[in-house]
């Protein structure tokens, strides 16, 4: 036997992937060849299917948004709900997935990393569903900031285990997870939500999360027959965004826009941009664009979303950009909280502080559409997590002036 | 392939020992201190110094190495500053051992993997250790080494089948490091039972001497391990030795283990 190269194996152009100690590669080559007759297998597709209907709320409508686009004086604004599916967020979708994969592969038990608790909610959620032990990493400083979900988590029956290394954030979650999945790896299945990590995870979550994408295209040809003419999504480790571009990455026509955490600006060095400002690296078990010093130290992140602020991306997302195919913007945290008002006022949706960034890049992109346009906004999840962090700020004075 | 290493396991041999392959951060709880550890190291009988060159997030690593990877970075002990200013001093005050880099793949590649392989034979490094680097990764940038003359030594672990250590031991350079336990680095009061008869089937595939690490840290572990490989590899326990009571600690627990280590 010979060791084949890494040439083809899950690559994106130069990003993806396999970086990981040797004890954990016979476990991703099993996740590869479990994924690839699951996949293969219409039992497993149907039973995905109906779990994401009958227990997830899909499919999620796709939403006008009348006062937006009208305040915007651009293009028609559509918004696709994920804010709707159980839980709250798009996460949902790939762990419904992931964890009825493990449980066809034998594995006893589930572990995951979350940052803004979004992902650790809905693995803990599958695994009630499904009667599985669950194990929830997460930075102590996103335990703290995401208080209202590590009591959800705790409610499910999952044990949050609060992680008080590095900046105690979602990269440190991922590390000690993958430590944890590498002492326990034959009876463990490893949950990843972010479409990053090594392959097969960025398949296999981008395939779990197209689903969001392959509504929007069925759905805006039933609303207003054609394909959007731009679909814009935030950008973290970019699981929502990948679920929701994916689909239409050969639709040329379609805009894909990404809009990464600004954070206090991109001069400031706390920010979330990797797409932006990150060099090749290798984080978490993949090659991809990651924030990092000359010497090859990941920087730690900054976001006011705590589901924004990791120093790396989903390699797919990094090819998608250096190609080419999508656009990348950023927004400040200044600019998410107002957007956050914002759609909260006039939309009657209070949009999670990660979907805020996508929404603060709404308006330039409307107008640059201009009228008679149609614009996807994917509400990656709803906003409710995140009340008290913004409600700790204050209302500012400017919009209870404007709108009260 | 560099010769150094191999020579350095065939005079433990002659005299009658396994090889110790000792473990310490470089730049912990300093730069300069940390030569004065791997110093003492070779004092207490090391054969081999592995060179730890910190990264921000070391996923093979258990707490101890994470720790001291933390001190390091806040010492400033980049790979270069660890090249430049740590190896020089060890090279002159332990001219005999051969020295191995292990750190993480993209501090390797920050650098660039053609400077790094060509600056680090200059400064007197025989092979290099990448725990995240699994053979499918691992063609391009062993070739790169292949150049230099440095040795790329690949890991095989518990969970590695038999076909799959056999390909990885046929095709290892410096010396092959079978990682003892399903884990991440650190302490264990016990290992596998079944861990001889893996060593053994990958001794009888490797053209290079094998070592066995991850968990060991008494002079007994190193006994019952050292029967059925080359060398064992030393590094959580040094690390915390070093940590706690200075070169000395590190000095005494490598002779300690030495002394299992006698055949």
């Amino acid at each position: 036997m010979s060791i084949e190269t890494s040439a083809t194996i899950g690559r994106f152009g130069p990003f993806g992937g396999r970086y990981v100690p040797e004890t954990l590669v016979p476990a991703l080559l099993e996740l590869e060849e479990a994924y690839t007759a699951a996949r293969a297998d219409p039992a497993f597709g149907k039973q995905v299917a109906q779990v994401l209907k009958e227990f997830v709320g899909r499919e999620t409508p796709l939403t006008p948004a009348h006062r937006l686009t009208a305040a915007w004086g651009g293009a028609q604004v559509w918004l696709k709900r994920e804010d709707l599916a159980h839980t709250g967020a798009h996460k949902i979708n790939n762990t419904i997935g992931q964890v009825l994969l493990a449980l066809r592969m034998g594995k006893k038990r589930i572990i995951a990393e979350t940052g803004a608790g979004q992902h650790g909610v809905a693995t803990a959620t599958a695994c009630a569903l499904f009667g599985l032990p669950c194990e929830v990493y997460m930075g102590a400083l996103d335990v703290e900031r995401q208080a209202l979900n590590v009591f959800r988590m705790r409610a499910l029956g999952a044990t949050v285990r609060p992680v008080e290394l590095g900046s105690k954030t979602l990269k440190d979650a991922m590390n000690e997870a993958m430590r944890t999945w590498v002492s326990q790896v034959q009876d463990t299945h490893y949950v990843i939500g972010s479409a990053a990590g090594p392959h097969p995870y960025p398949t296999i979550v981008r395939d779990f999360q197209a689903i969001i994408g392959q509504e929007v295209r069925k759905q805006s040809q039933a609303l207003f027959g054609q394909l959007p003419d731009a679909i814009i999504a935030c950008v973290g480790g970019g699981s929502n965004a990948i679920g929701v571009l994916h689909p239409f990455v050969g639709d040329k026509q379609v805009r894909l826009v990404g809009v990464e955490a600004g954070g206090h600006g991109l001069h400031t060095k706390q920010h979330g941009a990797s797409l932006t400002l990150g060099t090749e690296g290798v984080l978490h078990g993949s090659r991809s664009l990651v924030l990092q010093d000359e010497h090859g130290q990941i920087q730690e992140a900054h976001s006011i979303s705590a589901g924004l602020d990791y120093p790396g991306v989903g390699p797919e997302l990094a090819f998608l950009v250096k190609t080419g195919r999508m656009e990348i913007r950023t927004a400040t945290d200044d600019e998410a909280l107002q957007a956050f008002y914002e759609v909260s006022r006039s939309e009657g949706i209070l949009p999670a502080l990660e979907t805020s960034h996508a929404f603060a890049r709404g308006a330039e992109l409307a107008r640059e559409l201009g009228k008679g346009k149609h614009l996807v906004i994917n509400c990656s999840g709803r906003g409710d997590k995140d009340v008290a962090t913004i409600a700790a700020r204050g209302i500012p004075a400017a919009i209870t002036g404007n709108k009260s | 392939m560099s010769g150094e290493i191999a020579a350095a396991f065939a005079k433990a041999k002659a005299r009658g020992e396994g090889a110790l392959v000792a473990y310490a951060m470089a730049g912990d709880p300093d730069l300069p201190r940390s030569v004065d550890v791997f110093a003492a190291m070779v004092e207490g009988g090391a054969d081999i110094l592995e060179i730890g060159v910190a990264f921000s997030d070391p996923i093979a690593d258990g707490p101890v190495i994470q720790e001291a990877s933390e001190r390091a970075l806040k010492a400033g002990a980049s790979l270069k500053r660890v090249l430049n200013e740590v190896v020089p001093e060890v090279r002159k005050r332990c001219p005999e051992t051969p020295l191995v880099v292990m750190t993480y793949i993209n501090v390797v590649m920050a650098m660039g993997e053609e400077k790094y392989a060509k600056l680090a034979r200059e400064k007197g490094i025989s092979g290099t250790i990448l725990p995240d680097l699994p053979p499918e990764e691992s063609s391009g940038i062993r070739a790169t080494f292949d150049a230099a003359g440095l040795d790329l030594i690949p890991l095989c672990a518990p969970t590695t089948p038999p076909a799959r250590a056999e390909a990885i031991a046929r095709d290892a350079r410096g010396f092959v490091y079978c990682v003892s336990v399903a884990g991440v680095t650190g302490m264990r009061s016990e290992l596998p039972v079944d861990l001889s008869s893996r060593l053994e089937l990958v001794r009888k595939a490797s053209p290079v001497p094998i070592t066995a690490g991850f968990g060991i840290s008494t002079a007994e572990q190193a006994r019952t391990i050292g029967a059925h490989a080359d060398g064992v590899v030393v590094g959580s326990a040094l690390v915390r030795a070093a940590h706690a009571d200075g070169p000395a600690a590190a000095r005494q627990l490598c002779a300690e283990i030495k002394r299992g280590l006698k055949r």
